[in-house]
């Protein structure tokens, strides 16, 4: 099996991590509440989705 | 190779998953919505969907059939008599996935999966929001210009004659910038353009007069 010849420096690692990097997800407003919600999911505030009550509140955590 | 190989295994064994989707399958029918992750409720979705469908036959033969895949009596008898009547005139899609967002712990996404037949808040919305957005053809899109027409139409007097000039100046434009090779073509050329841009402004009025018979007609 093939074997790494030296130990990948500190630098050398760092300089690989520096493209990882973490990304926002996209945001909007829920036309009932004005919270700030996920696109495609239930709003967290109120319990609900494009416009309707889907779910109570307590269940909605 | 894996190609096209798009069943989710979810992690498990066979046995596993089989025993895993019969039961939350039973909690589904039984519960009419149950919380679980995004993956676990598309796979459900497949497993559980047929299974609704084949209780629409209520005999013998399709609940012994149905109870070998949820082995649960009490799921199966709930099935055949409650959920059956309520989806009977409905043609698949028994169910609905919505996401609620992200666990905390594992942050697996996580949505609520239900019958679609039960939620009564979303039945009574959707029946009076169904009907003005029945259309989805692309054909439906002279509706949209007509308003824009007829705006137009408003503001034409002023506007379509600016448009035609400006029209038959570009043209000529574009044509000083030709090399000039034989005059006469060009002066013919020129003549045409305008007659063009004069045809054209013509035509507008007549597009437009016939959209709004249309319009008249929706």
């Amino acid at each position: 099996m093939a074997h790494p010849k030296s130990k990948t420096s500190k630098t050398r690692r760092d300089k690989r991590r520096t493209h990882y990097k973490a990304s926002l997800p996209t945001l909007a407003t829920c036309s009932n509440c004005g919270a700030t919600v996920k696109y495609h999911h239930i709003c967290p505030e109120c319990g609900y989705y494009r416009g309707k009550q889907v779910i109570e509140k307590e269940i909605a955590v | 190779m894996r190609h096209n190989k798009k069943f989710n295994h979810l992690g498990r064994t066979s046995s596993h998953r089989k025993a895993m989707l019969a039961n939350m399958a039973s909690s589904l029918i039984e519960s009419k919505r149950i919380s679980t992750t995004l993956a676990k409720a598309k796979a459900l979705r497949t497993y559980v969907e047929p299974l609704i469908t084949k209780a629409k036959d209520d005999t013998t033969h399709s609940r012994r059939v149905v109870f070998s895949h949820l082995q649960n009596k009490n799921a199966v008898s709930e099935l055949f008599r409650d959920v059956a009547v309520k989806v009977a005139d409905r043609p698949g899609g028994y169910t609905r996935i919505l996401r609620t967002g992200n666990r905390l712990g594992d942050n697996a996404e996580m949505c609520i999966i239900e019958l679609v037949d039960y939620n009564e808040a979303m039945l009574t919305s959707t029946e009076e929001a169904a009907k003005p957005k029945r259309r989805r053809s692309r054909r439906g899109g002279k509706k949209e210009e007509a308003p824009a027409a007829e705006a137009a139409k408003q503001a034409k007097p002023v506007a379509e004659k600016e448009s035609a000039t400006a029209e038959a100046e570009e043209v000529k434009a574009v044509e000083d910038v030709q090399p000039v090779e034989e005059t006469e073509e060009k002066a013919e050329a020129e003549v045409k353009s305008e007659a063009s841009a004069e045809a054209e402004a013509e035509e507008k009025p007549a597009d437009e007069a016939s959209e709004e018979d249309k319009k008249k007609e929706e």
